[in-house]
């Protein structure tokens, strides 16, 4: 025998189900409780950087769109600065800036979309610069344990990324790229999340 | 949190083997929604440790108390209930100023959302949401009414045994956990395949409030305990270049 170790475990991962809405995002169930909605503004009214919108959809492993899904997003600011008081330069984000979104999809389509502006690049390990990038996580009915992932952009030189840089099949590199758009004046990102199958989005356990 | 400035340690690995795997074959919704491919594990950075925050600011008092928070011209039916308990870490530290979700069908076990069809009424009283932050110790507690069970489909006749459903943040991206709990006692466990997807009985046995009869009010509500764990942290004994050169 030896000593046991004290540490606690993890609580266990349900499903987020098909009502997380209720929870979460409750207007879209369908009734008004709160007095405000969380993760409705990303970056505030001052943030400097570029506006741009994001969309796409979820997708199952037969290619039909997750109609029920939640999605969050954390991110920087335009230079690279977390809303949080670990990031060494926390002081430096704008009034308002938050970096966290709670995105749901349309219960017909699937599709969902958000406005924010464009994260500048940021710290990695060991001095290493990370290209701009979102933090995904998404949640789901039939989705166990929360998934995450990055979103990074189609216009940015994402070559020397240490995260992108790890993923061992070049083929897969791209799920993690949005690719840039303008429609009628607004610079548009499309990011779609394949949960299965062909094209499947590179999942991180973080 | 305390306001430290500059990076800290990494959290501690996830272990994986503690929660449902990805592809659950009984719980059928999860065989098209599950990655085939393994998640790719990653050397947390300031996008990881780092995570939302939020304040007092953002919620209203009441949003805890689901007895008064969608009240229209009386209380809501059902078995009256506090739930409460603390959010610690893996360290057994308590995880202070932390935002904790909860939704919830109603006592017939229905939910009010626009995609629930559940032949049970809408009680028109109960909403079945409601938020609070944790205070300096980790300490969180709603006032509610027991969910009833429901029927989904699944296989044909599945049950759902009563449960709420919770959404914790702590304070990284890294801890970000939803889950369900259940109610001790509650027959319907063992036989549920969303339960049935966890990997053994003591991960079943952490996700079960338990009746706590001395912060029961008496001859008003009963009381159920639920702690949540989040992930723990690495103190950093030696330079881990977590982000420096």
């Amino acid at each position: 025998m030896t000593q046991s170790l004290s540490y606690l475990r993890e609580t266990p991962s349900q499903t987020a189900g098909p009502y997380v809405h209720i929870g979460l995002a409750p207007g879209a169930a369908g009734f008004q409780i709160y007095d405000q909605e969380l993760g409705t503004d990303i970056a505030g009214p001052t943030a400097k950087g570029e506006r741009i919108r994001v969309t796409g959809r979820v997708l199952d492993g037969t290619g039909t769109p997750v109609r029920d899904v939640l999605l969050e997003t954390w991110q920087a600011n335009a230079d690279g600065i977390y809303a949080h008081p670990e990031d060494p330069r926390f002081d430096a984000v704008e009034d308002g800036f938050r970096g966290w979104g709670r995105i749901i999809s349309d219960f017909d389509t699937g599709e969902w979309a958000f406005e924010t502006i464009k994260p500048g690049a940021c710290a990695g390990r060991n001095g290493a610069m990370q290209a701009p990038h979102i933090s995904f996580w998404i949640v789901a009915r039939g989705i166990n344990l929360g998934l995450t992932t990055r979103m990074y952009f189609s216009d940015v030189d994402n070559s020397k990324d240490p995260v992108i840089n790890m993923v061992e099949h070049d083929v897969r590199r791209d799920t993690l790229i949005a690719k840039r758009s303008i429609e009628n004046g607004t610079v548009v990102y499309h990011f779609d999340i394949v949960l299965q199958g062909e094209n499947e989005t590179v999942f991180f356990d973080i | 949190m305390a306001h430290h400035k500059g990076p800290l340690g990494e959290f501690y690995m996830r272990d994986r083997q503690r929660h449902p795997p990805a592809l659950a074959q009984d719980y059928k919704t999860s065989v098209s929604r599950s990655p085939r491919f393994a998640a790719l594990s990653l050397d947390q950075t300031v996008s990881e440790i780092t995570g939302p925050t939020f304040g007092h600011g953002d919620i209203a008092a009441i949003d805890n108390d689901l007895i008064k928070n969608f009240a229209q011209d009386g209380d809501p039916i059902g078995e009256r209930i506090v739930l409460h308990g603390r959010v610690l870490d893996e360290n057994a530290r308590p995880v202070p100023n932390t935002l904790v979700e909860i939704w919830q069908a109603n006592a017939g076990g229905r939910y009010r959302h626009k995609k629930d069809m559940y032949l049970a009424p809408i009680d028109p009283n109960f909403g079945g949401c409601g938020r609070t932050m944790t205070d300096e110790n980790g300490y969180y507690f709603f006032r509610t009414i027991k969910p009833g069970a429901y029927p989904w489909r699944n296989w044909v006749n599945n049950w759902r045994p009563a449960h709420i459903h919770m959404s914790v943040f702590g304070t990284s991206f890294t801890q970000r956990l939803i889950t369900q709990l259940y109610f001790e006692g509650d027959p319907l466990i063992p036989k549920c395949p969303i339960v049935q997807s966890l990997p053994d009985q003591d991960a079943v046995d952490q996700l079960i409030a338990a009746l706590d009869l001395n912060a029961s009010l008496p001859l008003d509500s009963l009381a159920y305990k639920f702690d949540v764990v989040l992930r723990g942290r690495r103190s950093t004994l030696f330079e881990n270049r977590l982000e420096g050169n």
